[in-house]
């Protein structure tokens, strides 16, 4: 029996009422960005139009209410993820930075020329950039685990990189761009033993799956509240407590200091000695309705739902004779299905899917160096999350129906 | 599909046609006019490379990856700018740009551009327009470059 009653849990999300191009929207970019129910979206304005103060400044009613509704969603985080205090979660504006702030506020601290950074093939740009700057200033080394041809990760050439001994290991938990989902407590714990600090990009996951910090272990973790039902400009970094303490501020400025003499300043406390300036409160605060969602869900019966109607996507496009991307075993798949139609441009694909209200990504995903390792320019990709359900399944075949047709295409052609 | 007007209306037989030509694509080697274009929607990326030949583009091709409209806009670029003088050739990239870039009439394209009208439906697809004009922006910036 489904665990998961996803024709209610539309009516809470007002967009997915909306037409597109005179079709009912089919909402199936959720790994880019999921779309917010109502009590999120009550909650900003709530908040714009009976709390808002800026944070941690006055001593009037409205600054200290406002403190407390921002503070709340930290805390309701923590509970969210296991971390072990709320003080260890930064907010930052995406998951971008809450890597760069690592890049910057740790590894140009702690890392010197020749150390080893070691990442995989399967990053998006966001966990190789960074790194690449850094390298580029710094003369530290980057190495990557190559993917394998069905999108991932072989352990052992994981253990003979790390035996190298790279001085900070950093991967995704699961790949935005085919669906991969990566061993992430074996990855954490073969890297804590090869004594590398260990980052894990969870954006990907966080949305979808329960995670516990405590018990994953590792040093740092990103991702943001976008893509799990929250509002867009709050990333967050989990750290190790001990690491948030030794590292210098990423940006200084207002909220970050305890005190300030034109000579010298020293640092507030955290996490507010990484949160310089005017955070983004309004948002921190819908934030937390977010977590709520999912919690009264249920990240399990969410992750269920999700990788059924996937492997239901994968079924029909693997019946037409497309090409899909990532593990053939669906225990090692999530609910993002990328593919590509023989002979066929992603963006014709996105095109035409488009005219049948389905809404896909196409492109590279901005993984452009996983993309060359699996010899394809781009794919088409369609994600899932909750709120999705047979109808969704329907438009998409439909679409893809239409697209074969249109496009006289030839199953089993060959993809360019 | 019989009758899908609006995917006929987006991708016309004359687009498909180019899409499916082979005749301009490739490279001029030796080549005087040589130029990159990345559209960074999609990453796809189109190598222009020409003949130059008493102020004239003698022969024009494009090599690289792309979706119908990124290289049936190419495939006609190509066929349109052969032949022309460079002022003349710049003319028509210019031509082809207000086309895509300001909502231009069909009726104001010059007699050489003729089929390029057929990609007045990519018009209502606005992230689509910049796969259109990707190869005469790279042209355009190898003319630049040979100056």
């Amino acid at each position: 029996m489904a665990r998961l009653d996803a024709k209610k849990l539309r009516e809470d999300f007002p967009i997915l009422k909306r037409l597109v191009r005179g079709k009912p929207l089919a909402y199936l970019d959720n790994a880019a960005t999921s779309q917010k129910p109502r009590s999120v979206i009550k909650a900003l304005s709530d908040f714009y139009e009976n709390h808002n103060a800026n944070v941690h400044r006055g001593v009037h009613t409205l600054s200290e209410e406002s403190t407390n509704m921002a503070e709340l969603t930290r805390t309701k985080l923590a509970a969210f993820v296991g971390a072990p205090k709320p003080e260890t979660l930064i907010f930052t504006r995406n998951a971008t930075e809450s890597i760069n702030l690592v890049a910057y506020a740790w590894a140009r601290k702690f890392l010197k020329a020749g150390d080893i950074v070691l990442s995989t093939e399967m990053e998006h740009h966001s966990n190789i950039v960074p790194w690449q700057l850094l390298a580029a200033e710094r003369g530290i080394v980057l190495k990557f685990v190559p993917v394998e041809p069905d999108g991932t990760l072989d352990l052992a050439k994981v253990k003979a990189l790390l035996a190298e001994g790279p001085k900070l290991f950093t991967f995704t938990a699961l790949s935005n761009a085919i669906g991969t989902v990566n061993p992430v407590l074996e990855l954490i714990k073969l890297g804590k033993a090869a004594m590398a600090t260990v980052h894990v990009d969870a954006c990907q996951w966080a949305p979808h799956r329960s995670m516990d910090l405590k018990a994953w272990g590792a040093d740092f973790v990103s991702f943001s509240a976008h893509k799990m039902l929250g509002p867009t400009g709050i990333g967050v970094l989990w750290g190790r407590e001990d690491l948030l303490e030794k590292m210098d501020p990423f940006l200084g400025g207002g909220d970050m200091i305890s005190r300030v003499t034109l000579e010298k300043s020293t640092w507030n406390v955290l996490p507010y000695k990484f949160e310089a300036g005017t955070p983004n409160f309004a948002d921190q605060v819908a934030f937390g309705p977010a977590l709520d969602y999912l919690t009264a869900v249920g990240l399990d019966a969410i992750s269920e739902h999700e990788h059924a109607l996937a492997e239901k996507a994968r079924a029909i496009l693997e019946g037409e004779g497309m090409t899909v991307l990532g593990p053939s075993d669906p225990k090692k798949r999530s609910g993002v299905v990328s593919f590509n139609v023989p002979g066929l441009h992603p963006h014709d694909v996105g095109t035409a899917f488009d005219l049948e209200g389905v809404a896909v990504r196409v492109g590279h995903h901005c993984c452009q160096p996983l993309m060359h390792q699996l010899q394809c320019g781009g794919t088409a990709r369609a994600s899932f999350y909750l709120y999705n359900d047979e109808t969704d399944l329907e438009a998409f075949a439909r679409a893809l129906k239409r697209t074969l047709e249109f496009f006289k295409v030839k199953p089993k052609a060959g993809v360019r | 599909m019989e009758g899908d007007a609006e995917l006929q209306d987006l991708y016309r037989e004359v687009l498909l046609d180019y899409f499916r030509s082979s005749t301009r694509k490739g490279k001029c080697d030796p080549a005087d006019l040589r130029a990159h274009g990345i559209n960074p929607v999609c990453g796809d990326e189109l190598e222009i490379t020409a003949e130059l030949k008493d102020g004239k583009v003698n022969k024009l091709r494009y090599a690289g990856h792309g979706c119908v409209i990124s290289q049936a806009s190419a495939a006609m670029m190509a066929e349109a700018l052969e032949g022309t003088d460079i002022p003349k050739a710049k003319a028509l990239v210019a031509s082809f740009k207000k086309l895509m870039l300001e909502n231009d009439d069909v009726k104001n394209l010059p007699a050489e551009l003729e089929q390029l009208a057929s990609l007045e439906g990519v018009r209502k697809y606005p992230l689509r327009v910049k796969c259109a004009t990707l190869g005469w922006n790279t042209v355009m910036q190898g003319f630049e470059a040979t100056k």
